[in-house]
């Protein structure tokens, strides 16, 4: 078996192996250290000694022994009648041998509403579900996400402690929270997913892996939730989004817009999938801000040509997302797509209350959207102001670069 | 999101410290150090030799100029940094509030983001 093989095969079996090992001895701290060095040993003998018949059992019984072992010389160091309690708990005698019991799927779903939990910060839940629920290593979490190994690996140690001390148990939540905790496993996989897909350029192309292990994620939680039409949304938008990833950055790893992309190098494959996927759960889910995103990005991928928009339908859509969740990000996107029903004054008569509201004032975003449209209105002055200010206040240097670029274009072709 | 945080302080000051004030400005450092390692927000860090080990390079006209002394001749002078990975840039002024130079009244902290290489197309 290839590495590649092994690493997959290693993923897909992370949360079973943790599953079982939480089942059997709750203690989620220990038992996540546990599999990830069992994770880490069979990375390393699997591929020279060959994948063993049972390559589950094999994992849960290397996790096991970790386990034991590491309670072992912590019994050593602390009294012993704690310790003792804490290695047989009442149904150790009853769990039946790892290999006669078949995978369940709702230990993968425990263990993602486990690391996404609402006593953790959104980068924790991130570290988190990318370790537990994907098996990936700390190594590869931390080259992901740009900090040293050391930064992560406390990071993860951290959040592990503060789910410890929440409370938090190793269990679907009730209905009444559901909703709300479904939200979170959401948001992180998404987050998960834009990391890798802003990131899928040149130097950063080790991070772009994270679309594909966010993809593999949602996939597997639309297997376990097959009637979520939020989840289906939410798989749907990612490979619409990610089917324009060969088209998005230009030569020099410059960011090209939606509207200028060369649509040849549209992943069509994607766009089918994510198409038929959201088009199926609109008919028989409510509509959720997920599916209305995927649905405005599968009226962009039906255009053959930027000029060929069906921009009434979306103007729609994005009304539909602003009372589904209202956000004054949605309403700069929305402003940008009534501008090219109503002509570009009405989408900047939309964008003036977002200068009083704090969570866009400022934001380059605003500033780029209204750069946009006030270039479209033939106002090139302001239009290279507004660029420049947008310029002056992003963090990314691609999108800098780009807004600078604009800028310039406005002064020099007269 | 990262942060640098630039520590700007007075050349020599802890040569007109106590000891004692010098070794609570110390475990001050250590205090904030460890909270960060084990919150998993630090990134990393270095502190720089006195500006007088400084050479400072220029263009000239007739190619690079070497020069010894720092670029910027003012009172207060580029120390070191931290470098921090923090979910707002609220908690980034936070950690800059608690660092020693501010809280003891030697120094100033500028906090800067970090670029990204990573963008959105628009």
């Amino acid at each position: 078996m290839s590495d590649r093989a092994v690493e997959d095969l290693l993923r897909a079996l992370a949360p079973q192996v943790l599953g079982v090992l939480v089942r059997r001895h709750g203690q989620f701290y220990a038992c996540e250290d546990a599999v990830q060095e069992a994770l880490l040993a069979a990375a390393t003998q699997w591929p020279a000694q060959g994948v063993p018949d049972h390559p589950r059992s094999w994992l849960v019984t290397v996790a096991t022994r970790r386990l034991t072992d590491e309670w072992r010389s912590e019994r050593a160091r602390r009294d012993r009648e704690v310790a003792v309690a804490v290695r047989e708990p009442a149904c150790a005698s009853v769990a039946p041998p790892a290999d006669e019991e078949p995978p369940s799927g709702d230990d993968t779903l425990k263990l993602l509403f486990l690391c996404c939990h609402p006593a953790l910060t959104a980068s924790a839940q991130v570290a988190l579900t990318l370790r537990a629920v994907g098996g990936l290593s700390t190594a590869e979490i931390a080259r992901a996400y740009l900090v040293p190994e050391a930064t992560m690996s406390q990071r993860i140690r951290r959040a592990k402690q503060r789910i410890e001390a929440a409370g938090a148990r190793f269990d679907l939540p009730s209905a009444a929270d559901r909703d709300a905790r479904l939200h979170a496993v959401l948001h992180v996989l998404y987050l998960v997913f834009n990391e890798g897909y802003t990131a899928s350029s040149g130097a950063e192309l080790h991070r772009a892996e994270l679309t594909g292990e966010a993809i593999r994620l949602a996939r597997e939680l639309r297997r376990l939730l097959p009637d979520d039409g939020e989840v289906a949304g939410l798989l749907a938008l990612m490979l619409l989004t990610d089917a324009h990833r060969a088209a998005r950055t230009g030569p020099g790893g410059e960011l090209v817009p939606l509207t200028e992309q060369d649509r040849t190098r549209w992943d069509r494959a994607g766009i089918e999938e994510g198409v038929a996927l959201v088009t199926e759960a609109l008919t028989w889910s409510a509509p959720g801000p997920y599916q209305v995103q995927a649905a405005i990005a599968a009226v962009h991928a039906e255009a053959p040509t930027a000029a060929d928009t069906d921009w009434r339908q979306i103007v729609a859509l994005y009304r539909l997302l602003a009372r589904l969740a209202p956000n004054p990000m949605v309403t700069l996107n929305q402003a940008a797509a009534v501008a090219m029903v109503d002509g570009p004054r009405a989408g900047l008569a939309l964008l003036a209350p977002l200068d009083a509201d704090e969570r866009t004032a400022g934001h380059h975003r605003l500033a780029a959207v209204r750069a946009h449209l006030l270039e479209l209105a033939g106002d090139r002055d302001e239009a290279r102001t507004a660029y420049l200010a947008a310029a002056r206040a992003t963090t990314s240097l691609p999108e800098r670069h780009y807004l600078e670029v604009r800028a310039a274009r406005l002064t020099t072709d007269r | 999101m990262k942060y640098m945080l630039l520590i700007w302080n007075r050349p020599g000051f802890v040569e007109e410290l106590s000891e004692e004030e010098r070794n609570a400005i110390f475990s001050d450092v250590d205090v904030i150090m460890k909270e960060l390692t084990e919150s998993g927000e630090l990134v990393g860090g270095e502190a720089l030799a006195h500006p007088s080990q400084t050479r400072t390079v220029r263009p000239g006209a007739g190619g690079p100029e070497i020069t010894d002394g720092p670029f910027v001749e003012s009172k207060e002078q580029f120390a070191g940094y931290l470098m921090v990975d923090c979910e707002t840039p609220e908690r980034a002024a936070e950690i800059a509030a608690s660092w020693p130079d501010v809280t003891r009244g030697v120094g100033v902290l500028e906090v800067r983001p970090v670029m990204e290489q990573a963008g959105t197309e628009m």
